[in-house]
This record gives structure tokens, sequence and C-alpha cells, in this order.
């Protein structure tokens, strides 16, 4: 078994993510900062020591404003639904998963928001200074996809911001957290979103964001936080405005396991691994006749998802060929029409391989001589 | 002289907890007394020199401190 769709959730998790999930479930259990007794006490320990981690890998300085959330999807919709209001203007770009441009559509429509998509080019590339060229006196905010789970690209979150200003920039950096450096402070990210059971090794059912001290947004559930309970109000205060309800603690406590690994493994040598194993990967795609790849090949600032398609085969009959080798890559629009159409492979789409830290040579050797195998066979 | 210590989260609870703990200060964290908030949650109980642990929480936005000589309960400015 070959698994080289780490893009849409990282398998196999490493030991640490699973022993801290299974040390909560066997020995806690309680539900965090509710009850007052010691079950519940080391559970909110779990989560507070999981945000720790946290703020250290993104250079957060108070880990109370990063949040909980149950994937980057609701993070993304937070950041999205929380913050615009009526007759905002909020810049994109033609890169964006369809968790960012479904929630901008809908305000589109209901709430009557103007929004502006900046085109990439087909590589991937976005002109920075168009940004600027966009932005209005209503001009809310910028929203960006650090890494594109359709090709890889990385865009420059920190040269971004210095362009726009004071306009707040939300990051989706779902596909690069734990893959790539990221640094709030230096970069002076507004708000950041991600999902936790990719490079970060959670479970799913965990996302998180970072929230710039100073920014207000609409909470999108209210309830029960543990705090203030004698109030009918929501709190005001962080990190409870946001995360009412009982969270995914298990799912928290496999982040907690994820992060102590990237803390041993050291990032810059999982994005060192990663970056390796990717370059084996493009080289040996690239020459395979018939074998179209799509975005930028530079593989110094990517991370490792690459897509491609075989001249005259559709995408999804190359991946079921690949799946009946036991080979698992993700075929078709990846959730992302509108990165499908700059790159030119609307409405098919392409084959998507996206290796991780555990993928060995080996694995995209024989990946690789599947492709040349089904490339000249008429299969 | 005992003090009980309130914040608003669990979150602060246990990061001044980590902060009064590298300071090797001797402390417990027990449910909030019901006669000090209506809360349900926990707070830090010291008992010792609330003047040595001050400082150390000079960043938190804190709830309260209540001080209890065994008979009474009495709020402490922060």
């Amino acid at each position: 078994m070959i698994y080289l769709d780490n893009a849409a959730t990282s398998f196999p998790k490493p030991k640490e993510a699973v022993e801290q999930a299974l040390h909560y479930i066997h020995n806690i259990g309680g539900n965090p900062g509710r009850s007052g007794h010691t079950l519940s006490l080391e559970a909110a320990r779990i989560i507070f020591e999981a945000r720790e981690h946290l703020a250290h890998l993104l250079h957060i300085k108070n880990s109370e404003h990063i949040i909980f959330t149950h994937n980057g999807t609701e993070a993304l919709n937070l950041a999205i639904l929380g913050l615009l209001k009526e007759n905002d203007h909020v810049i994109t770009t033609s890169l964006e998963h369809n968790s960012v441009m479904r929630p901008l559509t809908y305000l589109q429509k209901g709430k009557h928001i103007d929004l502006s998509i900046i085109q990439c080019s087909h590589k991937g590339e976005l002109d920075i200074p168009k940004i600027k060229r966009q932005i209005k006196k209503k001009t809310k905010a910028v929203i960006i996809n650090h890494g594109s789970n359709v090709i890889g690209t990385v865009q420059p979150l920190g040269e971004i911001k210095r362009e726009i200003g004071d306009i707040i920039l939300i990051a989706d950096v779902c596909q690069t957290v734990g893959a790539v450096p990221i640094n709030c402070e230096t970069d002076n990210i507004d708000i950041l979103c991600f999902s936790c059971h990719k490079s970060l090794y959670a479970f799913q059912g965990v996302g998180a964001m970072y929230i710039k001290e100073g920014i207000q947004l609409t909470p999108l559930r209210f309830g029960g936080t543990g705090s203030k309970s004698e109030s009918i109000e929501q709190p005001d205060f962080l990190p409870d405005k946001y995360e009412s309800g009982t969270p995914n603690t298990p799912g928290i406590a496999s982040l907690l396991g994820g992060l102590t690994f990237i803390e041993h493994t050291g990032l810059l040598n999982i994005h060192h691994t990663e970056k390796e194993i990717t370059k084996q990967l493009v080289n040996g795609l690239s020459s395979i006749h018939d074998v179209t790849l799509y975005g930028s090949h530079d593989r110094e600032t990517g991370i490792p998802v690459v897509s491609f398609n075989i001249k005259g085969k559709l995408p999804s009959d190359v991946g079921y060929q690949l799946n009946k080798r036991n080979i698992y890559t993700r075929v078709g629009l990846h959730c992302s029409p509108m990165a499908h159409k700059t790159i030119g492979t609307f409405p098919h789409g392409t084959v998507r391989v996206s290796p991780g830290y555990f993928t060995t040579e080996e694995d995209i050797k024989i990946f690789l001589e599947a492709v040349q195998t089904i490339a000249v066979n008429n299969l | 002289m005992i003090y009980y210590l309130l914040f608003f989260t669990i979150h602060d609870v246990l990061r001044a907890e980590k902060i009064l703990k590298k300071h090797n200060i001797s402390i417990e964290l027990v449910p909030v007394p019901r006669n000090l908030s209506s809360d349900c949650g926990m707070c830090i109980k010291l008992d010792g020199d609330l003047n040595i642990v001050k400082p150390l929480l000079n960043a938190f936005e804190m709830d309260k401190c209540v001080s209890y000589d065994g008979k009474e309960y009495r709020s402490v400015p922060l």
C-alpha cells in the first residue's frame, strides 16, 4: 500500500499522536474546563498545552489568541463570516479552495459584499502589485491561499502583508502549517486558518486559527464555555468567545502528540525530507512521455503537492488504475474549481499526488513505474 | 493567609499555574468557592505571600483576588 494523499489528510500518523489520544481516551476522558474535578482539569491541561505548542510553532506571543475549531473550513468560515459586513470589499485569488470561495460567494449574494478575485498565472504565480491596485476605500480584507492544494505553489505572506498595510490579511495555511516555517510575528499576519489533521498530524475533526489582538469577529457558535456561567451573554474574552461547546478533546490530544513529533523531528528536517521526495516525484513524472505536470516546478519553495495528467486519459481512469495497484492519490477538482480553471484543467481536473514525511524513495519509485505502465498501455 | 486567585478563563488559570510553578511557588488548583463566584470553573489557591505572586501575574487580566483568614473572605486589590 502506498499512500500519496497527504494533502487530504496525513497517513500514517506519528506514534506520538496516537499515544496522546489513547492516553486521553483511556485515562482522562473528562470534559475540559467544565467540572472542576481532576479529569476535567487534566483534559483542560491537554488543550492548554496544545495551544502553547502551536503558539511556539507559529511564533505567536499569547496562546489565548489561538482558537480551536472543528476543521480548517470552520476556521475560514469564522474568519470570513465573522469579519465581513455589508458593503465591505474583499480581495482574494483564483487559487482559493471552496472553503474560502463558498462563504465569499454566499456573502456576495446575500449580504452584497464586493468581491475582487485576482487571476493567478497558469503556473500559480500571484502578481502581488495586482492586489494593491485592487484596493478600495472599503477593502476590509485580503484572503490568500498560502500553499495551493492543487499545485503546491506557496505565496509569500509577509510580502503580501507589507503591500496591503493595515488591511486585514487572512491566510489559509491548511497545506503549509507544519510543512514550512510560518512566523505570525515577523510576517505580521492578522488571521491564520488551518486544519490540524494534515501536516500537524492530528486526527480528523480538529482545526484552529490565530486572531491577532484587536480584531473582533462575530462568533459562529454561541453557548457554554465553562466560564461566566452566571451570564446568558457570550463572554468577550479569548479563547472562550469563539469556542462554545465541548471541543474534540481526543483530537486535540492527538494534535499535541503531532506537535511533539514535529518538535522532536525538527520542522526544517521535515521540510527538507518532503522537498527531496517531491523533487524525486517531479523529476520522475517529467521524464515520462505523455505526462503533463501543472504549476511551477520550482521545488525549493513549494510543498509536496503535485498535479499531473496523462495525455488522452481521464484523471479518474488514472486514479482508478493506481488504486488497483494499491497506490492512493486524489483525482478530480480537489474542491478548488477556480484553481483548476486557472491552470487549465477544469472540469476534469488532475491526478494529485501528495507524499508526506513517511513516504519513502521506494514508494515513489513504485508509483512512477505504475504511471509509466498506465501511460504506455491502453488501459 | 489563604488567597484565591480568580481568572476569566481556564486557559489563564493554567497559564498562571505554569508561571507560578516555574518560580517554585506552592499553589493548588481548586474549584472556585461558590460564595466567591457563580462560575463553574477552577481557581488558584495560594497559601503564602501574595506580594511574591503579584509581580509574576502582572500581565494577566484577573477576575478577582480574595483572601481568607479561616473566618472571612475579603476582596484584595491587585
